[in-house]
């Protein structure tokens, strides 16, 4: 596990129009590494969540202050464009959300929107992404049905697939288990361990033990604040704050 | 207890009488459309020109000049209002001019289809020097369609489910490529029918061709846009009011063929939706 952090929030703040629903949130996501967000129903994780990408920009009303880092730049420069920077930082959302296309198209997609039309090489990206999202041996057969025909734990893994075919650097994934069984839960969470060696991972859940089984680091939010940070068994065995003690062992929340 | 059941099974027959006598004006009007017209329907109906002042002979021309007509609504319609629909739904913010804009397109729909003639004859035939032809009543019933088109293309492009846009976004697609490739894709049946429907209610429009397009009669079929033509709508009016000793089986036909083109239309419609939702699923 290395040091580098991969992105970092300085201060950030998020107004949604007349509602502050970030305050002053300072958090560092570790290259490599698996980071949990935990926190009660409308505490502001999916809202940090979305604001690593910039995909709050698609919301209108919203408002940011502070700087959101990738490698050291903020993302929120002017110069920066929102669509390169989600090339880098993919997103797998609450429910999965296949394209109504076929397995193939799916996964062709982002490739293609980003200028690949070679055939053997779209096939290559294709099959290399399916297996990476260990989905491979379960749809080889099938590239060219729809996808919207697979079960819904094999469609979330159809979408990370669909986002490692882009080959970004961060995975953001909001609550991506909340719609699955325990079986596809299980897989999803041996997928997530498979690859922290090549991407990094945010992980937004609202399952404590899911955080526990998956993260190297978590952060407590509450009322869009972060209250707590560290390393994910110091947060479960010993957290330093009240509030995160009281959460975690189901107190509220 | 019995009080319930003896209720609920008034409701439900009140609803079925109901719905029978909804149903019955239609099947009267076509079972009488062709009890009436079906004796005029001969080979050479369909195929040749009108003679004598339009007492004897077929309705050639008139057939072709509305399908004309109604492929030319076609090309200035559909581009017009699916861009306009794609614009409102995907790009325009809540903003006043847009808002005037959404007003102007309810507006427009309740116009009466004979303004739309008297516009489109001071607009498209004597401003624009078309005079009268099938660029005029094309352009006409074009605008007349509008609204339709554009309305049932934004309820088609809002019933697409905002995680396709997001999901698409999230890969660093633009909004443009998300709309070319997920979204327009999905909206497209009920697109395609919306637009088919307006048209086929177009192409029995008469007031709008009356001034813009239509002549009671020429033998010739149309070799340009500039040209006028025969259309059935307005041969219909034509031959019922201003041409006196026509048979009768002669107007019924022509109301007959102008209803089979536009049921035609319409299953068209119906074929491209139930197709195109099918291969979605397969």
């Amino acid at each position: 596990m290395c040091d580098k952090n991969k992105m970092e929030t300085r201060n950030l703040n998020l107004y949604y129009k007349g509602f502050q629903a970030l305050i002053n949130v300072s958090f560092p996501v570790k290259e490599n590494t698996v980071t949990a967000l935990i926190g009660p129903s409308g505490c502001g994780k999916s809202t940090f969540l979305r604001t690593l990408n910039r995909m709050n920009d698609v919301i209108d009303g919203t408002r940011i202050e502070g700087e959101v880092l990738l490698d050291d730049e903020n993302i929120y420069d002017a110069e920066v464009d929102p669509v390169v920077l989600r090339k880098q930082v993919g997103m797998v959302f609450q429910r999965p959300n296949p394209f109504p296309m076929s397995i193939y198209d799916n996964i062709a997609y982002g490739p293609r929107i980003h200028g690949r039309k070679n055939k053997d090489e779209l096939n290559e990206i294709v099959e290399k992404s399916l297996q990476a999202a260990a989905l491979w041996d379960e749809v080889k057969d099938r590239l060219h049905k729809s996808a919207l025909g697979l079960s819904g734990g094999q469609q979330q893994r159809l979408v990370i697939a669909r986002v490692l075919a882009v080959d970004p650097q961060v995975i953001l994934m909001d609550e991506p288990a909340s719609a699955l069984d325990p079986i596809s839960t299980a897989k999803l969470e041996d997928l997530i361990h498979q690859l922290k060696s090549s991407y990094t991972i945010v992980i937004v859940t609202h399952n404590m033990q899911q955080a526990a089984r998956v993260s190297d680091f978590t952060g407590f939010f509450l009322n869009g604040e972060m209250i707590e940070y560290s390393v994910t068994n110091t947060m479960f065995t010993a957290p330093r704050v009240k509030q995160t003690e009281d959460y975690i062992t189901g107190r509220f929340g | 207890m019995m009080n319930k059941r003896l209720k609920e099974k008034a409701g439900f027959g009140a609803l079925a009488v109901l719905t029978f006598l909804a149903v019955v004006p239609v099947l009267a009007i076509i079972g009488y459309l062709v009890w009436q017209g079906w004796p005029a329907l001969t080979w050479e109906f369909l195929t040749q020109p009108p003679r004598k002042f339009l007492t004897e002979g077929g309705i050639y021309p008139a057939i072709i000049g509305t399908l004309a007509l109604t492929v030319g609504t076609i090309m200035v319609a559909m581009p017009l209002g699916i861009g306009t629909a794609i614009y409102l739904v995907e790009y325009a913010g809540e903003n006043v001019f847009n808002k005037l804009i959404r007003i102007a397109i309810i507006n427009l729909a309740g116009v009466p289809s004979v303004v739309y003639g008297l516009f489109g004859m001071g607009m498209f035939v004597l401003t624009l020097g078309l005079g009268r032809s099938l660029a005029a009543g094309a352009l006409t019933l074009g605008i007349l369609t509008l609204p339709i088109i554009i309305s049932t293309a934004e309820e088609a492009l809002l019933a697409v489910p905002d995680n396709y846009r997001y999901a698409s976004l999230a890969l660093g697609a633009t909004k443009w490529q998300t709309v070319r490739r997920v979204v327009l894709p999905v909206a497209l049946p009920a697109i395609l029918t919306g637009t088919i429907l307006g048209i086929g209610r177009a192409a029995g429009e008469t007031a709008p061709i009356m001034f813009t397009a239509a002549v009671v009669y020429t033998p010739r079929l149309p070799d340009s846009i500039y040209d006028q033509v025969m259309a059935l709508p307005y041969h219909l009016y034509a031959i019922s009011t201003e041409v006196p000793n026509v048979s009768q089986h002669m107007a019924f036909g022509a109301a007959l063929v102008l209803l089979a083109i536009v049921g035609a239309m319409n299953l068209v419609a119906v074929v491209i939706r139930t197709r195109m939702r099918l291969k979605r699923l397969r």
